[in-house]
């Protein structure tokens, strides 16, 4: 399979007198995968995150959109309709005072005729779930709708790639639930890419691949299962494991040998009982 | 309680009014207020507020919306008239003549002129904001300044600059309520002490606003960029303004209304 976005020794900082803030990353995305980039705070998450639709070009080292290098102004246009992003706050991202408007916003930059872009917006807003609020003004909507129309906005550009900068950190556990929903469901119908940027575990474990970065660096990439095993290494990076992990590693701690590789409640009770019957 | 403002007095409906094409809406109140002040006759002055009633009549704006438009301009008003009353000299003898100040006949029909004139102008003009939704006011905007694009006018940016403040209101609203919160909360004493002090207190809100809306505006121009924004130039619309059969029948109707209301220039003598 081929790559989405290949990102190739890429070293980063944002002004000469500041430290580095990516040191050498190499990362491959692989086309149609869900990944997700786990890591603690400042660590150069969002900065990665910003590479991946040229909104920063790397000082050194290429960053590739598939077979575009992010440095070529010229495809500037063609890599931001590749690869969407969404960012944290939902208020700070949409344009129009109508959500329908907003979700129209991409496809009226690029020069979409009129009936199409009506054909796509429907569609867009259809799969995010938000059809019903299509005629409402966006400040009256709750942070979990807001969200989900800045993903319609992206979705109707119809990119390979959507890049999520922690997209539910400001949402209510309700709201949170149904982006989360809206984002898988892009990414096994609609065969979307998916960058997850996030700090919910829940969230990670439900991926492909994790990438887990510190200062600037990828420490480990590997399936959810591989790095959450890994609690004591997990956790010395200031990061959690989900809650059926820790539960685990903490009923080792009393002696048992459980697996730590169990992501999902329902594995986590499996294990449980199969251990009790013995 | 700050959420409760209104912005923008428009008051959805679907009256004939509310459904003419914003640009021949704005051209027809410009036209209007033109016809206005040429309408220098009782007649022409007495057809207006004709014109006028009935447009608002078909709006189905409540009349009582019209009172509180035209309130805040009552100075104005007694401005105008307390100047042109002392200030205008006729070439006859004074109506009264109190030594020290001389009321002309001029004078009092000039006032009752002008008087009619505001009080038309702001009718005719709030009624616009009324029937026309902030974004079509925007779009229709846009459309008819469009031919300044030539001599390098940014209507473009002008248009999406009015479009993200109106998006941007109720936030800002809404982030001025919790930042008064948290100051009040503080112990910030916002309602109460001398107007200065009340002056005072305003500034540990203002400037979080504003930190606040620096950063919105970046966070803002990043998420534009990441949607290909790049100007106005190729930009196509999801909604096309087209005149239909209806505007421009209404369009015509009040263009005849116009002419009727010039025409009484012609046989009527000139009150000033």
């Amino acid at each position: 399979m081929s790559n989405m976005i290949t990102v190739d020794n890429l070293w980063f900082r944002y002004s000469e007198e500041n430290d580095w803030a990516l040191k050498g990353l190499s990362l491959e995305v692989k086309k149609g995968e869900f990944l997700c980039v786990l890591g603690s705070n400042g660590c150069g998450k969002s900065t990665l995150a910003k590479h991946f639709n040229a909104i920063l070009v790397p000082e050194k080292g290429d960053v590739w959109v598939e077979d575009i290098n992010t440095k070529d102004e010229e495809k500037l246009l063609d890599i931001r309709q590749k690869v969407g992003m969404v960012f944290q706050n939902p208020d700070n991202q949409i344009v129009a005072t109508v959500v329908e408007e907003d979700v129209a916003f991409a496809l009226e930059n690029m020069g979409v005729p009129t009936e199409e872009i009506r054909v796509r917006i429907d569609e867009a807003m259809e799969a995010a779930g938000i059809l019903k609020y299509k005629d409402r003004a966006p400040h009256n909507l709750s942070g979990g709708q807001k969200q989900r129309v800045a993903i319609a906005g992206i979705i109707a550009m119809r990119p390979d790639c959507i890049v999520l900068d922690e997209p539910t950190a400001m949402l209510d556990p309700n709201g949170r639930a149904k982006v989360i929903k809206t984002i898988k469901q892009l990414n096994r119908e609609f065969g979307i890419t998916v960058v997850l940027i996030t700090h919910y575990m829940d969230e990670a474990a439900q991926a492909d691949r994790i990438v887990v970065m510190s200062k600037g660096n990828i420490e480990k990439i590997g399936t959810p299962r591989e790095i959450f095993s890994q609690v004591e290494w997990v956790k010395s990076l200031a990061l959690d494991v989900p809650q059926t992990s820790d539960l685990m590693h903490q009923l080792n701690a009393y002696g048992y040998s459980l697996p730590t590789d169990t992501i999902t409640i329902d594995e986590c009770a499996a294990q449980l009982y199969k251990f009790l019957e013995e | 309680m700050l959420k409760d403002i209104t912005i923008g007095q428009h008051f959805p409906g679907n009256s004939p009014v509310h459904k003419l094409d914003p640009r021949l809406k704005i051209v027809l109140t410009v036209a209007f207020v033109v016809v206005l002040f040429m309408s220098t006759n009782f007649v022409g002055l007495f057809l207006s507020a004709v014109f006028t009633l009935s447009v608002f009549k078909l709006s189905g704006i409540p009349l009582k919306m019209l009172q509180k438009s035209i309130k805040p301009l009552i100075p104005l008003i007694f401005f105008t008239v307390f100047l042109n009353l002392f200030f205008i000299k006729g070439p006859g003898d004074p109506l009264i003549n109190l030594g020290f100040v001389k009321i002309y006949k001029e004078a009092i029909l000039f006032i009752i002129v002008m008087v009619c004139r505001i009080i038309f102008l702001i009718c005719g003009t709030s009624l616009l904001t009324y029937t026309t939704s902030p974004i079509m006011l925007t779009d229709g905007l846009e459309s008819l300044m469009k031919p300044l694009n030539k001599i390098h006018f940014p209507v473009h940016e002008m248009a999406m600059m009015m479009t993200i403040a109106l998006r941007f209101i109720p936030t800002l609203i809404e982030e001025t309520d919790k930042i008064m919160n948290a100051q009040k909360s503080r112990g910030a004493m916002l309602d109460s002490g001398s107007f200065a002090d009340r002056i005072k207190a305003l500034v540990p809100i203002l400037i979080p606003l504003f930190i606040s809306s620096l950063r919105r505006a970046e966070e803002l121009a990043t998420a534009m960029e990441c949607r290909c924004y790049h100007g106005g130039e190729g930009r196509t619309r999801l909604k096309q303004l087209k005149i239909t059969g209806d505007d421009i029948r209404s369009a015509v109707l009040c263009c005849v209304c116009f002419v009727i209301i010039l025409s009484t220039r012609m046989f009527f003598t000139r009150v000033i």
